[in-house]
């Protein structure tokens, strides 16, 4: 079990200099995501059931939409 | 050389990190307060100890689920704070974005997407009740089941543009929180706190337990809900 936990830290940190790296505003965008899904499967884990479901649906359902939306309404990525 | 600060930064800050972890106890041996203990220890099957804290009426009694018990009974005050500071934010975006009129685009969208809104929205609205009606039960509360409302009804402006929804969310929105505000003054009213929790608790594990904690947390539920939801047709609505 602690290898998997280690396997998805290091995924996570992944995904999170991907976020700040990636050339594409809507990239990085899903690599949030796939950072607050990752937490989310940590948080199981480690017996935190509620904060397990407020991340999931907050980080990864709520603020994909919210910045999405946003990205949108600025006109597209910004270059 | 941005990018050496930026290292050096970064490597700073893990060091701070790691330094403060070793300051924790270790992962499962830690020594509980007295009110943890007390919480951590109660149990479900209905003949659960009194637990009496100073002049505390029945204040743990009711709620299967720690987490809410803590966040309703002890820092309903901190929880208050926390949905002023959503309803803040909320009303910032709302006057960013004020007074832009709605766009209509015209066309229908996807086949796919309608059919599977209409199954899917009932589905998603039914759990978030669930989510927050037996937030004192199961683990949840008002945050998630109020969020997961507000991801169906943004299912329901992308499937639909008719639909417009921020007269009715400002409306729950506002009743909500006035309802929240009343039922700490109640509270003040019969016995002197602000927020007590003044209804009487039944027994750890039936629906209508925990005194005002449901109520409170079915509150919280509404009012997320429809501040997410008046974000989002707040953002949805294009300039024209």
């Amino acid at each position: 079990m602690t290898i998997v936990i280690i396997f998805v830290g290091i995924l996570m940190i992944i995904s999170a200099i991907y976020a700040v790296e990636a050339k594409k505003m809507l990239d990085s965008f899903i690599s949030l995501s796939l950072l607050s899904l990752l937490s989310v499967f940590l948080f199981v884990i480690m017996k935190a059931p509620d904060v397990a479901i407020t991340e999931a649906a907050v980080g990864a359902g709520l603020t994909t939409a919210v910045l999405i939306l946003a990205l949108q309404r600025v006109g597209g990525d910004g270059k | 050389m941005r990018r050496v600060f930026s290292i050096l930064i970064v490597l700073g800050l893990i060091l701070f990190f790691v330094n403060s972890l070793s300051i924790l106890p270790e992962y499962g041996k830690v020594k509980l307060s007295k009110v943890s203990s007390a919480y951590i220890n109660k149990s479900v099957n209905g003949n659960s100890e009194k637990v009496k804290f100073g002049e505390s009426k029945d204040l743990e009694d009711g709620s299967a689920n720690v987490v809410t018990s803590i966040v309703v009974n002890y820092r309903s005050f901190d929880t208050l704070g926390e949905v002023t500071v959503l309803f803040t934010s909320a009303l910032g975006v709302g006057l960013i974005l004020h007074g832009y009129k709605r766009k209509k685009y015209g066309r229908q969208p996807n086949f796919i997407l309608r059919i599977s809104v209409g199954i899917l929205l009932p589905l998603i609205l039914l759990f978030g009740a669930y989510i927050f009606i037996h937030g004192h039960l199961t683990p949840g509360g008002g945050f998630p089941g109020g969020t997961i409302i507000a991801a169906g009804i943004l299912l329901l402006y992308l499937s639909n543009e008719e639909y417009d929804l921020s007269k009715a969310s400002k409306f729950v929105e506002s009743t909500a929180g006035s309802l929240y505000v009343i039922v700490g003054l109640t509270g003040l009213a019969i016995s002197g706190i602000f927020l007590l929790n003044f209804l009487p608790t039944g027994v750890v594990g039936n629906l209508f337990s925990a005194g005002i904690v449901p109520i409170v947390y079915i509150l919280i539920g509404f009012k997320v809900g429809a501040e997410l939801s008046g974000i989002i047709a707040d953002l949805h609505r294009e300039e024209g």
